[in-house]
């Protein structure tokens, strides 16, 4: 019998386009030709518009066939079997240039090894940052981290380093490492396609991170609208405790350390970290007032290290490699790579890992290629429910945190949504506070309330009624809320509501001459 | 398996009480009045405390759902694609208003804010499949689909 083997994402994204289907189908047609076809099951490579993409290994490189849909099976496996010719055939994967062009520190593994297998994780060159960290003591390794000058990749980008020496500077019984893996942004996937695609980077940096800090349990929250995420890291995890990789003695070092996976309910605030927190000890998801910070009072009132999949992810590399190696890129304060997710109405739609420091521009219309009905962008959306929206005049900005901090925006966690000439900025500044009405904890007055006033606010400016009137209304609102709001949610709401208005005037009625005047 | 019985595991668990709550949801499909109290007392908490904590949160559903649900993305990546205009089409497809189920229990139409398939938009879960560069008829053919296999 003649053997096979083929590449097909279990990733999410793949499976929503039909890739669960398509491997059954590609089974079928196997066991009707004798086939021996084994399929592995990997992480996406991040070229969404390509998915299903399969793959093939020939001569030691990655063939792709996307996308592919159970009408192609037959037609492919000759293919495959044959000259390789194929009306799908995308050539070389990784010579794809939106592939080849980008530099990926965390997503390396992702699309290439199957996620649950240690033995194929350490041949890429997994756990090689573990192993040093465990020859270091405690303070070298937080040193380390605060060297590369990371920042966490959730949205605040405040940097890790200084997080870390917190948290191991704290006398505590018990210490814990949380992952906040609530990615509620739209716009944003990079922490579930990492954990459904290469499990193990985010164990090995979250044990680093427990033993730097002094921290023996770890948590990861996850959201609950990520099942496939939620089974592989639970597989994994099974695993790397037959490796030895966590339990009472982390890889023969004599140290503890161990993680649970926490599924959470269907609630965007608890992205928040002490909402979050409140929610993983079983409560409501209510932000909690700061001070005491998390890294001093955390989860049940201990020391505790909030971060980010991907700032966690990011660990691995600077360990092993060097602060010094993963500082040489990216730009100024923000160094390191960043997994940017190009979404909404995109040709090329899907993950992009870089250096800081590349312009919009190149991610919208030379990565992403424009829009994917083909008219024109009129808008873009950064960041989240939460971030600015800009319009094509912008797109020479770099994105790195303090160029977009200096012009109203944010990085945020990553996310573009892109959107073209058919969108309505008056709508989308509604849905902004409709957004908060629906999930703001209702902890503080601002945001509770002022997400209900905001939306009538956009209603009257929408129908005209005393329209200058709402217009300033709407502008002592949205000061009220980011001067009085608890936390991110209330108080980043009037961004995406303020950016709307003032690059947009025209579409709430606004005439752009007094835009100018202020 | 009683209500007590589900809860009872989950007690001294970090964050139990949720774990337990989306247990119980798992065995029912929606969360029975009973579970105040039962999970108030296995607990030990007030009953305020876990109503509090059931009304918090969106999985949390108190009343039984339709046997397929829907869930069509509302957030941004969403809107950008055509999701406003894929949520009318649907509402209309299965004559039900967004959070509503059908008067035979057969399906429940409801929102949810991003599945984190947003380069491939707009999407949807029908039941426990993910569909991308969703449309009516694509959703509408997976609920056929998922009634058949119930069915069978």
């Amino acid at each position: 019998m003649t053997a096979l083997t083929l590449y097909l994402p279990l990733d999410s994204a793949a499976v929503a386009l039909g890739a669960d289907e398509l491997a059954d189908a590609l089974v079928r047609e196997a066991d009707k030709r004798k086939l021996d076809l084994k399929i592995v099951r990997t992480g996406s490579r991040g070229m969404h518009w390509l998915e299903p993409l399969v793959e093939v290994e020939k001569d030691g490189k990655r063939i792709g066939y996307g996308p592919v849909d159970e009408g192609d099976t037959a037609s492919l496996l000759d293919a495959v079997m044959g000259d390789g010719k194929h009306e799908k055939s995308v050539g070389a994967v990784e010579e794809i240039p939106f592939f080849k062009n980008q530099t990926r520190l965390i997503f390396g593994r992702c699309g290439v090894i199957d996620p649950l297998s240690v033995e194929d994780y350490e041949k890429h060159g997994g756990n090689a940052g573990l192993d040093k960290a465990l020859k270091m003591d405690s303070a070298a390794i937080c040193e380390e981290v605060f060297e590369s000058g990371l920042r966490g990749r959730g949205g605040a980008g405040f940097p890790a380093g200084i997080k870390w020496r917190t948290v191991a500077g704290a006398e505590a019984d018990q210490k814990y490492i949380v992952v906040n893996a609530d990615e509620g942004d739209s716009g944003t996937f990079a922490d579930r396609m990492i954990m459904e695609g290469d499990p193990f980077i985010l164990i090995e940096g979250m044990t680093i991170a427990g033993v730097a800090v002094g921290a023996t349990e770890g948590y990861i929250y996850l959201r609950s609208e990520y099942p496939v995420a939620a089974r592989v890291l639970n597989d994994a995890i099974a695993d790397a405790r037959k490796a030895g990789l966590l339990g009472e003695n982390v890889r023969g070092s004599g140290k503890a350390f161990d993680i649970e996976v926490f599924i959470g309910a269907g609630a965007y605030i608890c992205g928040e970290e002490t909402s979050l927190l409140n929610s993983l000890e079983g409560k409501r998801g209510e932000v909690r007032s700061k001070p005491p910070l998390p890294a001093l009072e955390g989860l049940f009132g201990k020391p505790t290290l909030v971060h980010n999949v991907i700032s966690l992810c990011s660990v691995p590399a600077i360990l092993e490699k060097g602060a010094k190696f993963y500082r040489d890129y990216g730009m100024g304060k923000s160094t390191g790579t960043m997994p940017f997710q190009i979404a909404g109405n995109v040709k090329h739609g899907g993950l992009y890992e870089t250096a800081f420091g590349l312009k919009l521009r190149e991610l919208v219309e030379d990565i992403g290629g424009g829009t994917l009905n083909g008219r024109p962008v009129r808008a873009v959306q950064i960041g989240g429910p939460l971030g600015a929206y800009l319009s094509p005049r912008l797109f020479d900005l770099e994105m790195d945190y303090e160029t977009m901090a200096a012009n109203g925006a944010g990085v945020g966690h990553g996310g573009i949504v892109i959107y073209d000439d058919s969108v309505n900025l008056l709508e989308q500044a509604r849905y902004a506070f409709e957004f908060c009405v629906e999930e703001s904890c209702g902890k503080c007055t601002p945001c509770r309330v002022g997400s209900v006033r905001g939306v009538e606010i956009m209603d009257r400016i929408k129908e005209g009624v005393e329209h200058g009137k709402n217009v300033d209304v709407l502008e002592d609102l949205c000061e009220l809320m980011v001067d009085g709001s608890l936390c991110a949610m209330g108080g980043m709401t009037p961004i995406p509501v303020q950016s709307a208005v003032k690059h947009f005037p025209e579409d709430f009625g606004i005439k752009p001459a007094k835009q100018a005047a202020e | 398996m009683t209500l007590a019985s589900i809860i009872e595991p989950y007690v001294g668990k970090t964050g139990g009480l949720i774990s337990a709550l989306h247990a119980v949801q798992k065995e029912h499909g929606f969360l029975p009045e009973d579970t105040e109290a039962v999970a108030a007392d296995v607990f030990n908490l007030t009953r305020a405390e876990v109503k509090g904590v059931i009304s918090f949160y969106h999985d949390f559903k108190r009343a039984p759902q339709g046997e397929t649900v829907v869930r069509v993305c509302a957030a941004e990546a969403c809107q950008a694609t055509g999701g406003r205009a894929l949520v009318a089409a649907l509402e209309k497809k299965f004559a039900l208003k967004m959070g509503d189920t059908s008067a035979s229990k057969d399906l429940t139409l409801e929102p949810v804010y991003c599945l984190g398939l947003c380069s491939c938009a707009p999407s949807a879960m029908v039941g426990d499949r993910l569909v991308a560069r969703a449309n009516a008829d694509k959703i509408g053919a997976v609920v056929e689909k998922t009634k058949k296999e119930r069915a069978s």
